[in-house]
């Protein structure tokens, strides 16, 4: 079974090839784009299946033996990560049926979606790191061409500080990988695992992890690290922006989850205490960021910040294997592993979500700017209640899915003994539910700000049917996302029970070694 | 259990439908499933069958797995105080959905309405019962949640969001304080399950977390139950519809904190940190709850400052009276039992009364306001002769509120009084407050009950707020929206008269599972203790609780002027706090993402500089792989003459490209680097990558220069200072980096796979450019994503020159 694992690489890339040759058919673009995405999902669903039930799966690709050759390596971690991609993707496909205009679909907007799906998918299954890095430029330039799809003023600006400053990340990680491997004379990452604690270095490994950790966090937008991510994430097409912004800081913080337990594990109370640190400052600055803004995608953007602090939360509680490395402390920490794992989950699916529903209040009412919105709840109550199921998720509301995922992380936090992390950890989460009560009060509380003097304005009647045309494509996904929410939320012990048995394969990283099985090398 | 849970949940989903099909019945039809529920719990708790397990001070117990591994398990458990609460939350849920029909016929959005009212009964309905910490938790938010959208009903004022909004955060944040506290005391007392923890009693108590523990439970339920100084968002929810004020704001919400308190006192209270704070916190909301009450003028703001002060009298009691589980199983002093005890049945019977007469007042504060268009006490008067039956309901309860025999207040009030005289330490000081509150009381049940339908009005201008013109004919109001009303002030009354029933069946389980006993405590309420120190202090209470509601308009007019307390109050913290956080994240966010890209590459840089630095200052030594100093430098230096050329030129290069004003001369310059860089590859064996890099580096020059021709030279735009700095972090970085190379270049271990490549290329790969071997075949999956790149990049070039936006292209 393990050719399983190349299929979500090669799929998308045979997929966008193919829509290459369909640039002047936008309807047989979409159908094949929606098609390609729902095989993604399919084979993403089979992966996860497989690998929850025979555990980690690995294919040598070439038939070359680890480290020689490039290997792709499925855990539970990479498997949940690449369903969540084409989870997303699916539903962000069917959304730009009609979301996107003709133009960008002819200049090829499909296809760089599924570039784009297949260089995360690419980064979440490699075993490699340099091919790793490959992958993150697959996904860097499609997703900067997306970005400036539409030369307009405004995405052109935000694409050109997303790109540089995403290019100093390159920068550190080509150089990292270098020297990395001027040391251990490797990039295969569980031979790494083998051979950099073999080399006695763990100063010169220190300093490793350090450059990994500035150009992972540039890519995962921790402090202060993230401004790329303000500046760009608004400026696209809302659909452009969903996807973003599920899925390219999460690549990041895979990629931190991915070295810094396997690779750069050797002085725990060093570099997961800085983790540890990061994500408490990454939390605040985040939220902070987001509580003066007065647009709907800005609060969205800042809001992914914050987030991301909940996620290296998880992997920063590894610090107290430093100084207990006792039972209860592996299990606590364990623990950690599987809410990080847990929330990344739910706030892919969440974050998705609620750029979707930027997207369909911008396209009824013309804007985003919340002081000209409102009358959402009174006239349309039901996509009203599909914009609460994630906002109250965000704001860890129970019992969605993002009350599970903060009860986690705070049950671990308190076990271990973490109490400040925890009390920022609470505190933001307060300041979560002040955003996403201001975006509810402006936006679908308040009346209508183009109801209240003479009607005139009103746009006339033609345009208004062609806003409504095939609104239902786009509720639809908002529908199925706030679907998942809910059952996330419901099914909560058995969703969490494999974010777990991950966070188990995270905390031994023997087990990923040893499907890797690297041979010893003369 | 679980069942009536989910079915309310259920109820609230098909709530918006069954209004619109029943139309004018809508209010009578929802109105069932509450009372359904209700009549379901009496038969689940068999009450008043013989042999009752909960009668007998028992409990009943089940479980539904949910996420173990976090805790949380669906465990619901039904003992006397979960029964009162609930049997509390169904039946004036029953009664208020029969008025809210009535009270909002007509409004548009009343299917909504009701949708949030149920998901409102039914999340207290699970927090009361339920046994597991996560499930509680889960309900609390629950209720929070539903208590904000029935704040801000009335939607399209701002007012009334931003007295929603208030409510929210206050009590969430209180809400979040507590899951902490409450995960603390499960991990410490090694359960999840609530009524295991209460057998942890003495673990807990002396655990060195339990300060801690004790104080963030406390935060939750201080901020949700409105007690001082958490207690300003009460008042203001008034602006959600009555019903709501009713329900939520005063018989059934803000006592989830009071009903969690009661519930954990047998495991958290007895200990002096217990009692100091939940007597000075109660005590402190009681008095200033009442005082607070009667500066008020309008109907609905008055009762909530009088419901602020009642939460506070149960804190108090539960401060009062928690002598621990132990107290009562007989393992205390007999004085701390029986106080315990007092302090319990005055808790229950007080919880009880002040539910009955407190919704019964709200639902008439709406009905006046509904029918004689002002709720200003001071333009109220004499609605006796048209509203006949709801001035009953308003006298019954105004009995029970003032605390007159034969009302269920009055014995309740008497079990205060027995309390607090009993205390060992602290009586007088005690008794005081709570005389004081007695007193206020019936200030307040004169002003809301007895004024507007016996009274005269204080004033004949017409009122500020005359938007109703129904204000010249007061009328008596429909069937539902006095039924509930009388019904439940008719409950004052019986209930005080008859305590007998009531206190055997209800108030003597809930005592007993507010003390923890093992076994039912029994209790016997009378009416009439006898000639003693309560009577007398309670009558002294109600003469000057008359005399100084006759004195009202004089005191009133006193008490308006000293208006300081509210400019510096508790409130005026919440609206500073809030600003002052916004303050500090506009400052923040607009010294982080203030816009600038160099702005943001300069923090990016000082960031990898200052963590690389940090790193290799750790190291202890600083071993670099550089060769010792040679022995003789001039032989070494023309031996490396060339090298050190290469490298000159590289230099060169590089300050020639960063100083250069023209854009041409900067890529010349970074060719130059380029070609330097060729050069190394050729002199150090790699011939091949040195073609490669040449050619690389000249194509990319001549496409910089036809682009560039087209541009216009771009003018300097830093001054020396700024180009100073960044020289500075430019040369840092540089040499942070040429640091870590040379620190790792030193370190090299054996096993390195590049001489497999070598060996294999041949008979495996079949090429004898092991490079290209490498890029076609060992590592093709490399080759094909840079391909895929190099594809995207063109469609990108392209979609970047034609794909622009229409008003562009119009012009």
């Amino acid at each position: 079974m393990n050719w399983l694992l190349t299929l979500p690489i090669l799929l998308p890339m045979l997929v966008a090839s193919g829509m290459m040759l369909l640039r002047r058919r936008p309807m047989a673009q979409r159908l094949v784009s929606v098609l390609g995405m729902l095989g993604l999902l399919a084979t993403a669903i089979t992966l996860l299946v497989t690998v929850y039930r025979d555990g980690v799966l690995a294919i040598q690709l070439g038939g070359y033996a680890a480290p020689y050759g490039i290997s792709l390596v499925a855990d539970l971690l990479a498997a949940i990560m690449v369903l969540l991609a084409a989870m997303k993707g699916t539903a962000v496909v069917i959304y730009s049926t009609v979301s996107i205009d003709a133009e960008r679909e002819a200049y090829g907007y499909h296809p760089l979606l599924h570039v784009l799906l297949m260089g995360v998918c690419g980064a979440f299954l490699t075993g490699d790191l340099f091919n790793l890095y490959v992958f993150f430029e697959v996904l860097l330039m499609s997703s900067f061409v997306l970005l400036t799809l539409g030369g307009e003023r405004g995405q052109v600006e935000g694409a050109i500080k997303y790109v540089t400053l995403n290019l100093i990340s390159s920068a550190l990680f080509l150089a990292g990988a270098g020297i990395l491997y001027g040391v251990t004379g490797t990039l295969n990452m569980a031979d790494l695992a083998i051979k950099l604690p073999a080399a006695g270095q763990p100063q010169v490994a220190n300093m490793l992890a350090m450059i990994f950790l500035l150009a992972f966090g540039i890519k995962a937008a921790i402090f202060p690290l993230f401004f790329w991510l303000p500046a760009s994430y608004h400026t696209a097409p809302a659909a452009i922006s969903a996807i973003f912004a599920g899925l390219l800081t999460k690549v990041g913080v895979y990629a931190l989850l991915r070295v810094f337990t396997l690779v750069f594990v050797h002085d725990i109370g060093f570099t997961h205490g800085l983790i540890l640190m990061l994500a408490g400052f990454t939390m605040v600055t985040g939220v902070l960021g987001a509580a003066v803004q007065s647009e709907f995608r800005r609060i969205l953007s800042f809001h992914i910040i914050s987030q991301i602090g909940y996620m290296l939360m998880g992997l920063g509680l590894m610090v107290v294997l430093a100084w207990s490395d006792t039972e209860a402390t592996r299990a606590a920490v364990t623990m950690g592993l599987g809410a990080t794992v847990f929330y990344i989950a739910h706030h892919i699916v969440v974050k998705t979500n609620l750029f979707l529903v930027s997207g369909v209040v911008e396209r009824l009412q013309g804007t985003g700017r919340l002081d000209s919105l409102g009358g959402f709840y009174a006239s349309r109550p039901v996509f009203s209640l599909l914009f609460l199921v994630p906002a109250l998720s965000l704001a860890g509301i129970p019992p969605l899915s993002g009350f599970w995922a903060k009860l986690a992380l705070v049950q671990a936090g308190l076990r271990l003994e973490q109490y400040g992390i925890v009390a920022i950890a609470l505190a933001v989460g307060v300041l979560t539910l002040f955003s996403m009560t201001k975006i509810w009060a402006a936006v679908f509380w308040a009346p209508d700000p183009a109801e209240r003097p003479a009607s005139e304005e009103r746009p006339a009647s033609e345009e208004r049917l062609s806003k409504e045309k095939g609104l239902a494509m786009m509720i639809g996904p908002i529908a199925g996302l706030a679907g998942i929410t809910l059952l996330i939320g419901l099914a909560a012990g058995p969703i969490f029970e494999v974010a777990m048995q991950s966070g188990v394969q995270l905390l031994n990283p023997q087990i990923y070694i040893d499907a890797v099985h690297p041979v010893v090398s003369e | 259990m679980f069942l009536l849970v989910l079915a309310g949940f259920l109820v609230a989903a098909i709530a918006p439908g069954v209004e619109r099909v029943t139309g004018r019945l809508a209010g009578v039809v929802l109105a069932a499933a509450p009372l359904t529920l209700f009549a379901m719990l009496l038969r689940r708790a068999e009450l008043l069958e013989p042999g009752g397990r909960i009668e007998a001070g028992g409990a009943i117990r089940e479980t539904l797995h949910w996420a173990p591994q976090l805790g949380a398990q669906l465990s619901f458990r039904l003992d006397g105080l979960s029964l009162l609460f609930a049997l509390l939350i169904t039946g004036i849920g029953g009664l208020i959905t029969l008025y809210a029909g009535s009270y909002l016929q007509g409004h548009p959005a009343r299917g909504r309405f009701f949708a949030w009212l149920m998901v409102f009964m039914a999340s207290m309905l699970g927090l009361v019962l339920a046994d597991n910490v996560i499930s509680l938790i889960v309900f609390w938010e629950l209720t929070s949640i539903s208590s904000y959208f029935l704040i801000g009903f009335d939607h399209a004022r701002e007012a009334a969001r931003r007295a929603a909004l208030q409510a929210l955060l206050t009590t969430s944040a209180g809400g979040l304080a507590m899951l902490a506290g409450l995960v603390v005391m499960a991990v410490a007392g090694g359960s999840w399950e609530i009524s295991e923890l209460l057998e942890q009693g003495e673990t807990l108590r002396g655990h060195s977390l339990y300060p801690a523990m004790l104080l963030l439970i406390l935060a939750g339920c201080f901020t949700k139950s409105a007690q001082f100084p958490f207690h300003y968002w009460l008042p203001n929810a008034m602006e959600a519809p009555t019903p709501v004020s009713a329900y939520l704001h005063s018989s059934t919400m803000v006592k989830a904190g009071i009903y969690l308190m009661a519930r954990l006192s047998p495991a958290l209270g007895g200990t002096q940190l217990w009692f100091a704070i939940l007597a000075i916190v109660g005590g402190a909301t009681m008095v200033i709850g009442a005082y607070l009450a009667i500066r008020q003028t309008y109907l609905k703001r008055i009762l909530a400052y009088s419901t602020i002060s009642a939460l506070g009298v149960l804190t108090f009691l539960l401060g009062l009276g928690a002598a621990g589980g132990e107290a009562a199983a007989g393992g205390a002093a007999p004085v701390e039992t029986e106080i315990a005890v007092y302090a319990a049945q005055a808790f229950t019977v007080f919880l009880l009364a002040h539910a009955f007469y407190k919704a019964t007042l709200f639902l008439i504060a709406g009905s006046v306001t509904h029918a004689a268009g002002t709720a200003d006490v001071r333009r109220l008067g004499g609605l006796a002769k048209a509203m006949p039956l709801t001035a009953l309901a308003a006298g019954l309860a105004a009995f029970s509120m003032a605390g007159f025999p034969p009302s269920f207040g009055f014995l309740s009030k008497e079990l205060l009084l027995e309390a607090t005289l009993k205390q060992p330490s602290l009586a007088i000081l005690t008794t005081a407050a709570a005389l004081l509150g007695g007193i206020l009381f019936i200030v307040v049940s004169g002003l809301v009950a007895f004024g507007p339908f016996f009274g005269r009005r204080q004033t004949e201008s017409p009122p500020a707020d005359a938007s109703s013109p129904t204000e010249a004919s007061p009328h008596e109001v429909s069937f539902p929206m006095w039924i509930g009303p009388l019904l439940l002030g008719g409950a004052g009354l019986v209930c005080g008269v008859l305590p007998h029933g009531i206190g055997e069946h209800v108030v003597a389980p809930a005592v007993t599972a507010v003390l923890g006993a093992d076994q039912l405590v029994p209790i016997e309420l009378a009416l009439w203790h006898g000639f003693n120190l309560p009577l007398l202090l309670s009558t002294i209470a109600i003469l000057t609780g008359v005399g100084l509601y006759v004195l009202h308009p004089q005191v009133s007019r006193l008490l308006q002027s000293g208006d300081a307390a509210h400019r510096f109050g508790p409130e005026a913290w919440y609206h500073g706090g809030l600003e002052g956080l916004l303050a500090v994240a506009r400052w923040q966010t607009g010294l982080l993402q203030n816009g600038s890209l160099r702005a943001y590459l300069r923090t990016v840089l000082l960031t990898a500089i200052g963590l690389l630095g940090w790193t290799l200052l750790r190291v202890d030594s600083l071993p670099l792989g550089i060769g010792p100093w040679p022995e003789k430098p001039e032989e070494w230096f023309y031996a490396n003459s060339y090298r050190l050329a290469v490298a000159g030129m590289i230099l060169l290069g590089a300050v020639g490209a960063v100083h250069s004003g023209s854009r041409l001369t900067a890529i010349a310059s970074l060719g130059v680097v380029g070609y330097g860089v060729a050069l190394i590859y050729a002199l150090y064996g790699a011939p091949d990558l040195a073609m490669t890099q040449f050619v690389v580096e000249t194509l990319t020059v001549l496409l910089f220069v036809f682009v560039f021709y087209y541009l216009p030279n771009s003018p300097r735009q830093s001054t020396p200072a700024h180009r100073l700095r960044d020289l500075l972090i430019a040369v840092a970085a540089g040499a942070v980096m040429s640091l870590l190379v040379l620190v790792a270049a030193r370190v090299q271990i054996d096993g390195r796979i590049s001489g497999y490549f070598a060996a294999n290329s041949v008979d495996v790969g079949h090429g004898r450019n092991v490079v290209n071997v490498i890029l076609v075949d060992f590592r093709a999956l490399d080759t094909l994503g840079e391909i895929t790149v190099l594809a995207v990049s063109a469609l990108g070039v392209l979609a970047l020159l034609k794909l622009r936006p229409r008003r562009e292209k119009l012009s």
